[in-house]
Formats: C-alpha cells, sequence, structure tokens
C-alpha cells in the first residue's frame, strides 16, 4: 500500500452529506444518496458526465438489507456505462471507500471519481444484524456498547485515567455539533453535569458517552491535478492513506490499542513525511462510537504516550479552540450513520484543509487526519490531506 | 478433517430473516400507491421512453425524473422462464412461468408470473392482462399475476398521471430471508461435545504454542492448522467487564448483570460469560472464577466467584 514517487496526486474538489437524522422517511435509499451525491458534485461545479467511475460503501448487508447496493444504486449515482465497485469493510467501510477511490487516481485509472457511503439505521436494526442466532453458540449478552465497555475499563485500568474523562469527550462533541448542520444530535442544553448524570448503560459507559442511530450519507470527488487545477474552490489534498486489519479476537491481540491501528498511522505519516504528528497535525476527525475511544486513540494514532493519552483530553488540548483540535464536526457521537460514518470523518478532515468547515473550522488547518475502524477494532482506515500539493 | 469422520461434524438449520422497512420516495409511492388503486405506473425518461416500473433516475442522463404516465393492464410478453416448483413467498403456488411484460404504453418490461398450465401454453409475444389481487395494499403482489389476453388488443398510449392519490403508501416491509444449513465445523464440534460433559477444551498452535478456546481449527496469528487438543479451566480470572443496565430484546437476563472477559486457567484468549453469585457492584478485575452449569444447558449458566484471592494484574494484563 506504499504510495510512492511517481503516482497521480489526489484532490478533494467536492463534499456532499446529508443533514443526518433519526429517519428520512421522505427519501428512498437512492434518493438520500443522490442528495449527498448531488451536493458534492455541486461542490465542485462538476456534471455526472464529469465523472469517469463511481466507488460506493456501505454498512454490511443484514444491517440495512441492500444486498446489492451497485446494482441498485447506479442510476441514482450517475454510474449507467461507467465503473461502479462496492468496498465493504464494517464501521470503517467509508474510509476504506475513499481509499479505493483515491487508489483509481493515483494510479490514473480514472481522473475523477466519486465516492459515496451510506446508512438508513432507522429501516432496520444493526443490533439484530449483529447478533444473528447461530447454533450452537451462546447468545451475545451484552449489546454494541457491552462487547466495547470492557476494553474501556481496560483502559482506565491501564492508564489510570480519572472517571471523568469519557464525559468531557461527550460534553466537547455535543458542543462542536451545534456548530455543525449536518450532525444528527443539536443538544442546545447540553451540559458537563448533564452528561455525568446520563444513566450508566453499560458501567463504565454512560447513555451520553454513546452514539446515536442516524440515516445519512456522505458523498466526494477525487481527482487528479488537473482536476484540482479546474476546481472552483481549494481542494484538499491526499498526503497520505492507508488500510489495516487484524482478526477481531486472537491470543495476544492489543484490544485498547490495537497494532492494526498503530500500523495503519505510521504508514499513513510515513507516506506524508510526518515525524510528529503531535505538533505536526492540525486536526483530526477519528471514530469515536463511544467518548472513551478518544483518549484510546490518541494514544494509538501516536499523539499521546501509551497511557497518556486522557491527559489531552482532560486539558482541553483536543477542544475546537485547543492545541490539537479532535472531531470538530462532533463526531461520530454526534452522528452515526454506520455505513457513511468513516467517509464523514474523512470528508471532515478534507472540509477543514480545505476552508470549509464552517463555524467549526480549525483557524490555519493546514494539515488534518480522517480516521475511520470497524468491526471489533478489526479493520482500520486512514488518511491524511493538506491543504498543499504534496511534496512530490 | 484429521480423523474426524464427516458425519460428526455438528449441522442445524439457521434462517436468517428481518422485516426491512423501506421508505420509498415521490416516485415508488406513487407507483404502488397505483396498483392498489388499479392504476399502473411508469416514468417518462429524458429520451421520450416509458419506464414501467417506474425508476427515480434516468438511466441514460442521471437526471431526475418525475413525470408519471399511466399505461394500459394488458401488454406483451418478452421473454419468459419456467417455473416447476414455486418456492415460499412466490406469487403462485402452482407451477408458472416467470415472464417479462411489456404493457401497452411501456418501452420497458415488468418482471412478474404468468398463471398458465404448462410452458406449451406461454410464448413470447404472447398478450397478457393483468390479474389484480382481491385485497390491495400498494404493494407489487396488488398484481396477483397476469393471465393470457390474446382478443387484447393493445388499448392506448401511455398518458400523463398526477400521480396524486389520497392516503399515499409512503413505505413498505421488505422481507428477508436466508436459510441456510450450518455447520460450526471440525474444531468447534469437539469443543461443542467436551462442553456437553461440562469439560472445555481448546487447541494448541504447534507454531506459537498459544491455546485458542473456543479452538478455531487453524491459528488466526501464524496461519497454521491447530489439532493438539488442550483442556483448560474450569477456573479461570476476570480480565476486564461490565455492568450491563439495561435489556436485551432476546435475552431472559434481570438487569443489571456483570459481562466479563474470563480468561481460563490455560487458555491464551478470553471468553466472555455472565457473572453472577456476587453482588454486581462488588465484580473486579482479576476475580477468580469457575463455571455453573445448569441441567441440559450446551454453555455453563454464568462464572461465579471461586473464594480464592484475586490474580494479580501482572498474572493476566497481557489478557486484558
Amino acid at each position: 500500500m506504499s504510495r510512492s514517487v511517481g503516482k497521480e496526486p489526489v484532490a478533494v474538489v467536492g463534499i456532499g452529506q446529508t443533514r443526518h437524522v433519526a429517519a428520512r422517511r421522505d427519501v428512498s435509499i437512492a434518493g438520500l444518496v443522490r442528495e449527498a451525491a448531488a451536493r458534492a458534485l455541486a461542490d465542485a461545479e462538476l456534471t455526472w458526465a464529469d465523472i469517469d467511475a463511481v466507488v460506493i460503501g456501505k454498512a454490511p448487508d443484514f444491517f440495512e438489507g441492500v444486498m446489492m447496493p451497485e446494482l441498485y444504486l447506479a442510476d441514482a449515482l450517475g454510474a449507467v456505462g461507467k465503473p461502479l465497485l462496492r468496498v465493504h469493510t464494517a464501521g470503517s467501510v467509508g474510509g476504506s471507500t475513499a481509499l479505493v477511490a483515491a487508489d483509481l487516481v493515483a494510479g490514473r485509472v480514472h481522473g475523477t471519481v466519486l465516492t459515496l457511503a451510506f446508512e438508513k439505521q432507522s429501516e432496520s436494526n444493526a443490533m439484530w444484524g449483529l447478533s444473528l442466532p447461530i447454533p450452537f453458540q451462546q447468545p451475545l449478552l451484552a449489546g454494541a456498547g457491552g462487547f466495547f465497555a470492557p476494553h474501556v475499563r481496560a483502559y482506565m485500568r491501564r492508564s489510570g485515567a480519572p472517571d471523568t474523562v469519557g464525559s468531557l469527550v461527550a460534553y466537547k462533541d455535543r458542543r462542536n455539533a451545534l456548530k455543525n448542520p449536518f450532525a444528527h444530535l443539536h443538544e442546545h442544553d447540553i451540559t458537563l453535569e448533564k452528561v455525568q448524570a446520563s444513566p450508566m448503560l453499560w458501567d463504565p459507559i454512560r447513555y451520553s458517552e454513546t452514539c446515536p442511530s442516524s440515516d445519512g450519507a456522505c458523498a466526494m470527488v477525487l481527482t487528479d491535478r488537473a482536476g484540482a487545477a479546474r476546481s472552483p474552490r481549494p481542494p484538499a489534498w491526499m498526503h497520505g492513506g492507508a488500510m489495516r486489519s487484524e482478526p477481531t479476537l486472537f491470543a495476544g491481540k492489543d484490544f485498547v490499542s490495537p497494532r492494526a491501528g498503530k500500523d495503519c498511522a505510521a504508514d499513513v505519516y510515513r507516506q506524508a513525511g510526518v515525524t510528529d504528528p503531535r505538533r505536526e497535525i492540525d486536526a483530526v476527525e477519528m471514530y469515536v462510537p463511544f467518548s472513551w475511544y478518544e483518549p484510546m486513540w490518541l494514544e494509538n494514532l501516536g499523539f499521546a504516550g501509551e497511557g497518556e493519552g486522557w491527559k489531552l483530553t482532560e486539558a482541553g488540548v483536543t477542544e475546537l479552540e485547543g492545541d490539537l483540535p479532535v472531531n470538530m464536526s462532533g463526531g461520530v457521537l454526534s452522528a452515526n450513520p454506520i455505513g457513511a460514518s468513516g467517509m464523514i470523518r474523512f470528508a471532515e478532515a478534507a472540509l477543514q484543509v480545505r476552508g470549509q468547515a464552517g463555524e467549526h473550522q480549525v483557524a490555519g488547518a493546514r494539515r488534518a487526519l480522517g480516521h475511520a475502524y470497524g468491526g471489533g477494532s478489526q479493520f482500520f482506515s486512514m488518511w491524511l490531506v493538506g491543504a498543499e500539493p504534496p511534496a512530490s | 478433517m484429521s480423523g474426524v469422520g464427516s458425519s460428526a461434524v455438528l449441522r442445524a438449520p439457521l434462517v436468517v430473516e428481518f422485516p426491512f422497512t423501506r421508505s420509498l420516495g415521490a416516485v415508488q409511492s406513487a407507483f404502488l400507491t397505483g396498483l392498489r388503486e388499479r392504476t399502473l405506473l411508469g416514468v417518462r425518461a429524458g429520451d421520450g421512453r416509458v419506464l414501467v416500473p417506474p425508476v427515480e433516475y434516468d438511466p441514460v442522463t442521471a437526471e431526475e425524473i418525475r413525470d408519471l404516465v399511466e399505461v394500459g393492464a394488458t401488454g406483451t410478453v418478452t421473454t419468459w422462464a419456467w417455473n416447476h416448483e414455486p418456492r415460499r413467498g412466490q406469487p403462485l403456488g402452482a407451477p408458472f412461468a416467470w415472464v417479462l411484460v411489456r404493457l401497452d404504453g411501456a418501452d420497458t418490461a415488468l418482471l412478474h408470473a404468468l398463471d398458465v398450465p404448462g410452458p406449451d401454453a406461454v410464448r413470447t409475444g404472447m398478450r397478457v392482462r393483468v390479474r389484480w389481487a382481491g385485497e390491495r395494499v400498494g404493494a407489487i403482489t396488488d398484481i396477483a399475476c397476469f393471465e393470457p389476453a390474446d382478443g387484447d388488443a393493445p388499448v392506448r398510449a401511455a398518458v400523463p398521471h398526477s400521480g396524486v392519490f389520497d392516503e399515499p403508501v409512503t413505505g413498505i416491509v421488505a422481507a428477508a430471508r436466508l436459510d441456510y444449513t450450518y455447520s460450526p465445523g471440525r474444531a468447534q464440534t469437539a469443543y461443542i461435545t467436551a462442553l456437553s460433559e461440562r469439560r472445555t477444551v481448546g487447541e494448541r498452535c504447534p507454531s506459537c504454542r498459544k491455546v485458542y478456546v473456543p479452538p478455531r481449527g487453524a491459528c488466526p496469528t501464524c496461519g497454521v492448522a491447530t489439532a493438539e487438543r488442550v483442556e483448560v479451566g474450569p477456573r479461570g480470572t476476570v480480565t476486564t467487564y461490565c455492568v450491563v443496565n439495561i435489556k436485551a430484546k432476546n435475552l431472559d437476563i434481570e438487569v443489571p448483570y456483570v459481562y466479563a472477559h474470563i480468561a481460563l486457567d490455560g487458555a491464551d484468549l478470553a471468553l466472555h460469560a455472565r457473572i453472577a453469585g456476587i453482588p454486581y457492584d462488588q465484580v473486579r478485575m482479576g476475580l477468580r472464577v469457575e463455571p455453573v452449569w445448569t441441567e441440559g444447558g450446551r454453555h455453563p449458566d454464568h462464572y461465579r466467584p471461586t473464594g480464592e484471592p484475586d490474580a494479580d494484574y501482572d498474572t493476566y494484563k497481557e489478557l486484558v
């Protein structure tokens, strides 16, 4: 997956997403993806005819029951007569999908590629999809939060982090969401006390520290150097991108800081020439479905030493006005159409370096990291984007 | 399959079934509501063709298309296939023909069933008409099937239609069902068989020496087959846990309860189980536990404290 000299630079010139909500009963799935795609094209000031190929991602099939999206959505995405392919890596799929699309541009297979990811959680039940009644096996005993909560406890034990850190993350992300019109949750009366008083669902995870269930889609237009030159707005340039996977369960797996995540980040930094991510990266949009994953990923991604991530959160470093803002959009904690969530992270990183993030813009953001993960910390995908073209 | 006959491997049916719901959007809403009202709607594409069933976006130009038209309830078979053994949920119980029907006024064909006694009674080009269902709800099944209509001449060209009806159908339930025969395979069959004797038996990787419980027949790290069986437990250590305070739909367990990761003595990977026999707020990392079985149970019902001193963190931290 190394991205060496000689590859075509990849630029993000169009970004579109839906206003993520609990239920979009007014549109079909085709209508939902269309909305995001049309906004991305409008942002790039391109038409369907300008797109050479389409790469889409979605949640695992049982999550929303669309088994062949590449067949169903070809009309809606203007893909008739063009290559249309689908990527599948559980919750990280939005990120992986963008990277597959980027590779098509980097490899000069196509000049301009539309990439899109979606989910309508309101028309299905992800929890059902995760707990099929496999014969001879004990049923899953605890639900999605129950799967992750023991790992959070392990992190707390390992790092000595105070109990309050999770609530600080949730309070921050929900306030960031108030500045993002596309976020699902807009809790105008949010206070830290309310977060800390919310019910403990899977101790140590509180209700307010979990993500909502959302309907939404996100799309991006990726293009080559020539396409970027025609862009009406500043492009975001890809400086590095990588994917890694590892089994959900294996002897020696570090559930708190999975090796696949560390290796993936290291690959991205190497491609981008980043040696000190804490100093050289201006903003991070990471996949945090439960608030404690912010300090956990800060360590996994190399922004803090082992056991030190929570100190950045506690010190306010990750706030929008902080030294290393994290989840400026409000994050997965404020909108989670699972199949699209990874791409929303990637898109937010690109918005930041384009200076197009509106009220949640980090002043002077030049380099931003987008991060996604999925499965039981099984798939990782990340990209680093910058305001300037890559050096090569 | 290393000495175990295939007859010894467990098998069981697995039915994966879910009633997905679908919001229709304006075009599909008009189409299905129209069926309820015995009105067949298509959409006119940018090149003038009439598409039935209608789509939301033009397959040629990709533009949004919304010009609905009404077409006839008679049409012409464009091609067909005989279905000699109808399955659950198909339009007719007796053998029938799958047909593509180009309705009068349409330029594309609709897939449905044709009720005829045998394949000799079907031919491409034959005239057919809609047989409406007695009770119609706004679904493709409002067309019960097609039937031969040799005498019916083409009735008309498509005419514009507003697509507006009283009480439009805005959503449907799209039930999905898959029928599998599931087999857990050689390694897990041995594990499950041992559990029936209340023993926990994993497999050791010949390369890294790690003991997998449940065994998978292969080591995911080394990528080699595992065969050496190793009995582990029955006692183990709680490596981490959470307290579940919300009731899961499909589980008959009173909340709060403790969901724990337990490293059985001798295993290199924790398994997941419930802890009981101790107040939930007294469970802790390092707690020593043992399985509690119920009569006829395939797995331990839960684990309870053994009363031993807690394990030191350093003895299990690699398993957390």
